[in-house]
């Protein structure tokens, strides 16, 4: 037997996350004990205090994260070395509760259904009965307990330090994303059958990413990725074990980017979830798995590069090409914006296969971390001030997001179809725009580690990407309205806020990007 | 020197006009008027500027901040000989065709409801501005952003304003072109790596310049940044966009994107593919001249056979840039003077002639050459500008346009005698369908014209004649005493070729162009020959 040892949890750096999970759990006390009347005030005062607590927490932990590895990477591994936080870490948590606020500020907005909320008033009331009818004028409010969990989940994610700590953040950040997806309050159906497809697709993944789990165990002997590390580079005996689980785990963390071939729940789940989960997810999820693919192979699978870099070549290609090819035929403004974002996770992954120690590169050379860091900050700018304009674009029946339905728009809402137009155009890649400056990150750091074909298809896919942008905002300006069209509601300052936000962002990263690149380098590497 | 950033303001007042006019409150004609006023105002600083270039050569009024220090990017801007010629036909360009098209938002032909006139003029601003910043960025990142930026106003200028399909013209000008900026990223983003691979990655001119590139990436990295211009100039096969985007426009669009916008790409030619990858330049010219060739002739044959006026025009431009790089790619030094006067003079008599035949388009009511005739009688004055433009197409002794036509067929003679007879047949072709349009259009038995109530009778006014006034009196002036531009060109064209490592008798190129200069009898003979 051997003597209790206290395990080192480092609380003064890994506090921001107990303070996320903290608010979740007193949510849910607070949706069991108040009156109805009062949840809805109390629980966005908890989860926005807890957010931005927790936003300057992070702020703070990065501030003194001490140097470690001769400097190239600071910070220090919590929770008896299940955590850790690093550069990344902070950098991505900063980034994960800036887009979780814009996503509470989207699910408090209670101005476009004339009073309630986009969610349904009771989730387990059949579409259609009597019982959803008397339920109509609920407000939910366990969606922001919900919403904080995801975000514990997410911001766990790209942190773990060890594969099972990466497992629980998946479930964690998972779960209520299911169940968020399933409760929009109109086209009940559509966000019902959106919800199960993301939870069965999602929970097989999560299967073999579980297998892959057990398999990596079985060759390393160990669940933490530095001893994973460790024996990718000492040890000869049942490679097949470890390149087996390689490819299991990537199944499940490819799934949950949406990269081909496990992009088919994408554009079903963005387009029947309440819009307001489909911003707050799609800028999210993308964050933290972006953040845990890159630990993942960086870390623990970094000197097996030569086997993990083939497969994730071809899946750039394809997810890059599927997305942008498929984007070109859809009708409905919501599942085109689902096909560009696969097209975006096929151009993260391209700036993944870049150059991965700045040892290898010259002074000041743009690292594949800080590129891919960067292009997910532009992108979610841009995607959740997209969402979040969809959520304004209404006609009788609710979201209008037929493409024809938002005909003529540039001239009814000169500034909110200019805010679109501005969010296409940077998805787009267009200069001076976010956009731009992102691509440009993540095509140079593969192209300066060689991968000049992937590079290739991604100038490929982008010309064929701006086809579709470039349709959208001809409806908007030029075509003549035919039929019932859309027209903007005027939300509360909270939407509006956050269209301001991803205006701002969009333009600022497009035109000074500077501080904000800096910020990335000095995130620096991932420890180890 | 002085400590006035005068190119930053030169970009940065149309810029602000752009901004600041669809915030003016009151007519439309006040509207016009303050556009027309930053203009005009552009155009002061721009011969403030001119004023000061000193014309031994070289980056001159240069400004150099970091931008984006992470990507090794400044904020850089400097103006030599190119840069400058090409600045003044911009800034003299903008008012001519915004008071050209003053009263085009009453609609042109069968557009249907037009923008609104605010759009038409900040969007006009909007893109003098950015080819301003495109003719006078010294940084390889900073051009390409202001360069793709372009399209944006572009588009809208397509979109808004014009006749029917014109949607769809500007979307296939914005794909066609945003293809050719992708690949153009592809370059520029192969230059980062290559100037990485030498130490700190910058992206300024200079910088590139003493980079030694491998041949094999050299190759790689000129044929990314010669697409992207051969589709911008552009060159034949990727100049489909080209006749589709200057019919359904206004003419006032037709000459901003093909007067300025399209000078990007010989622009581009000239400063980054000789520039940068001389040794790949050199390799590749016998591609480039056959597909110079291919453009001259082919852009003047299609263009005989369009019944379309303003699709015609549209095509004589693809004859002459084909013209114009085959200048750049025959190396010499009348080549390379004669390509950039050709720019400069391509700019004057084609937006003359797109201009003119707008004015002649909006009498008619129709664009359609079969449907007209016989305008020299009750327009004398209109048949007459007509008349001249086109002879500025075909290169008539006397105008502007001769002098740069025969620099460049001299050169391609001297390069090799059959590319010469070739280039040569381009002038025959110009005379076919420059005259042939004059005689169907103006000559003959007056047709009534298609639209009711259009005032075919009424000839120019005032208004209209003022407008296109400037480029008349370029197109004699330069065609008398070219003197002035080849200043501005010959040293530019000297440092050019020396990077290049082609080296020859800069006198030789002075003496014919001198000749042509002090006698136009002189001048009238060479054209006999």
């Amino acid at each position: 037997m051997g003597e209790f040892t206290q395990p080192l949890m480092e609380y003064g750096s890994i506090w921001p996350l107990f303070v996320v999970f903290g608010v979740a759990c007193l949510g849910v006390l607070a949706e069991a004990f108040l009156p109805r009347g009062r949840r809805h005030v109390v629980q966005l005062v908890l989860a926005v205090a807890g957010l931005l607590a927790a936003l300057v927490g992070t702020v703070l932990v990065g501030m003194d994260l001490e140097v470690t590895e001769g400097g190239a990477a600071r910070g220090l591994f919590g929770a008896a070395g299940a955590v850790a936080v690093d550069g990344p870490t902070v950098f991505l948590w900063g980034m994960l509760l800036v887009f979780a606020l814009t996503g509470v500020a989207l699910f408090a907005e209670r101005r476009l259904e004339s009073g309630v909320s986009a969610f349904a008033g009771q989730a387990a009331a059949l579409p259609g009965t009597e019982a959803e009818r008397r339920t109509q004028a609920l407000d939910h409010t366990e969606v922001y307990p919900l919403l904080m969990f995801a975000v514990t989940g997410m911001m766990l994610f790209p942190a773990a330090a060890d594969l099972l700590t990466l497992f629980v953040a998946l479930e964690v950040l998972s779960l209520p994303l299911y169940l968020l997806a399933g409760l929009a309050r109109r086209r009940r159906l559509l966000s019902q059958e959106a919800a199960l497809k993301y939870f069965l697709l999602g929970a097989f993944s999560s299967g073999f990413f579980l297998y892959g789990v057990a398999l990596v165990y079985g060759f390393a002997g160990s669940m933490s990725f530095a001893a994973i590390d460790e024996a990718v580079r000492n040890d000869t005996e049942n490679r097949g074990l470890l390149l087996v689980g390689i490819g299991m785990l990537m199944v499940g963390l490819l799934f949950k980017v949406g990269a081909v071939p496990f992009q088919a729940w994408t554009p079903d789940v963005y387009q029947g979830a309440p819009t307001a989960v489909t911003a707050f997810m799609a800028a999210g999820t993308k964050i933290a798995a972006f953040g845990a693919i890159l630990r993942l192979l960086y870390v623990a699978f970094g000197a097996e590069r030569w086997s993990w870099q083939p497969m994730l070549w071809v899946v750039a290609i394809l997810t890059m090409l599927v997305g942008a090819v498929l984007a070109i035929v859809q009708t409905d403004v919501k599942r085109m914006l689902a096909y560009s974002a696969i097209a975006h996770t096929g151009f993260l992954l391209t700036g993944v296969l870049g150059v991965q120690g700045a040892s290898a590169l010259a002074e000041g050379q743009v690292t594949s971390l800080q590129s891919v860091l960067f292009y997910l900050l532009t992108y979610s700018f841009a995607t959740v001030g997209a969402f979040a304009v969809v959520t304004l674009v209404r006609d009788s029946s609710g979201e209008a997001s037929a493409m024809e339905r938002w005909a003529g728009l540039g001239a009814r809402s000169p500034l909110v179809a200019g805010a679109f137009a501005f969010f296409l155009l940077s998805m787009a890649g267009i200069p001076l725009t976010a956009g731009f400056t992102g691509k440009w990150a993540v095509f140079t750091v593969a192209l300066a580690a060689g991968a000049w074909p992937v590079v290739l298809v991604a100038i490929a896919a982008s010309v064929v990407s701006v086809f579709f942008y470039i349709r959208l905002i001809r409806v908007m300006y030029f075509a003549v309205p035919e039929g019932e069209v859309a027209s903007v509601t005027t939300p509360s300052p909270l939407t509006t806020a956050v269209i301001v936000v991803g205006v701002v962002g969009t333009l600022a990263l497009g035109v000074v990007p500077g501080p904000v690149l800096d910020l990335a380098a000095d995130a620096g590497q991932f420890i180890r | 020197m002085s400590d006035v950033p005068w190119l930053s303001l030169l970009v940065l007042l149309p810029l602000v006009g752009a901004v600041a006019v669809p915030f003016v409150r009151g007519s439309a004609a006040l509207t016009k008027q303050v556009g027309l006023g930053v203009s005009l105002g552009t155009l002061a600083l721009a011969v403030a500027v001119a004023l000061q270039y000193d014309v031994d050569g070289g980056m001159q009024l240069t400004e150099t901040h970091d931008w984006i220090s992470a990507f090794g990017v400044h904020y850089a801007l400097g103006v030599d000989g190119l840069g400058l010629l090409l600045v003044l036909l911009t800034v003299v360009l903008v008012p001519v065709v915004l008071l050209a098209s003053w009263r085009d938002d009453e609609g042109y032909l069968d557009g249907g409801a037009q923008g609104s006139p605010a759009a038409f003029v900040a969007w006009t601003l909007a893109l003098e501005a950015l080819s301003l910043a495109v003719f006078l960025a010294t940084d390889v990142f900073l051009f390409y952003v202001v360069f793709e930026a372009t399209l944006i106003p572009a588009y809208f200028l397509i979109g808004g304003f014009g006749r029917a399909g014109r949607s769809a013209a500007a979307v296939k000008f914005l794909m066609f072109q945003l293809a050719g900026g992708l690949v153009l990223l592809g370059g520029v983003i192969g230059l980062y790596v290559v100037s990485a691979q030498e130490g700190t990655p910058s992206y300024l001119l200079s910088d590139l310049a003493a980079l030694d590139i491998d041949t094999a990436a050299g190759r790689w990295l000129f044929a990314a940044f010669f697409i992207a211009f051969a589709i911008k100039a552009p060159l034949f096969p990727v100049h489909t966009w080209l006749a589709d985007t200057t019919e359904r426009a206004t003419p006032g669009t037709a000459v901003l994107l093909v007067c300025v916008l399209d000078k990007i790409g010989t622009f581009g030619m000239l400063r980054f593919c000789l520039g940068l990858f001389p040794e790949a330049s050199q390799w590749a010219t016998p591609l480039v001249v056959v597909l110079a060739l291919v453009s001259i002739v082919y852009g003047a044959l299609v263009a005989i056979g369009q019944d379309d006026l303003m699709r015609l025009i549209g095509l004589t431009s693809l004859s002459h840039f084909g013209f114009i790089t085959l200048g750049i790619f025959v190396f010499s030094s009348q080549g390379g003077t004669g390509s950039i006067l050709y720019m400069v003079n391509h700019g004057l008599g084609t937006a003359a002639l797109f201009l003119v035949a707008g004015y002649v388009v909006s009498r008619r009511g129709t664009a359609s050459i079969r449907e007209m005739g016989g305008a020299e009688k009750v327009t004398p004055v209109l048949a007459g500008l007509f008349l001249v433009a086109g002879l500025a197409a075909l290169g008539l002794p006397g105008l502007s346009t001769f002098v740069s036509e025969m620099l460049v067929i001299i050169a391609a003679f001297d390069y090799a005698w059959y590319v010469g007879a070739v280039a040569v047949t381009g002038i025959v072709l110009a005379a076919i369908y420059a005259l042939w349009m004059y005689q169907r259009t103006m000559t003959g038995p007056t047709v009534e014209p298609v639209a009711a109530g259009v005032r075919t009778s009424r000839d120019l006014s005032t208004r209209e004649l003022v407008a296109v006034a400037p480029l008349f009196v370029g197109l004699v002036l330069f065609g008398f005493y070219p003197m002035p531009l080849m200043e501005a060109a010959d040293p530019y064209v000297g440092e050019l070729l020396e990077q290049v490592g082609v080296s020859d008798d800069p006198p030789e190129v002075g003496a014919p162009a001198e000749a042509e200069a002090h006698s136009d009898s002189d001048t009238a003979e060479e054209g006999e020959n």
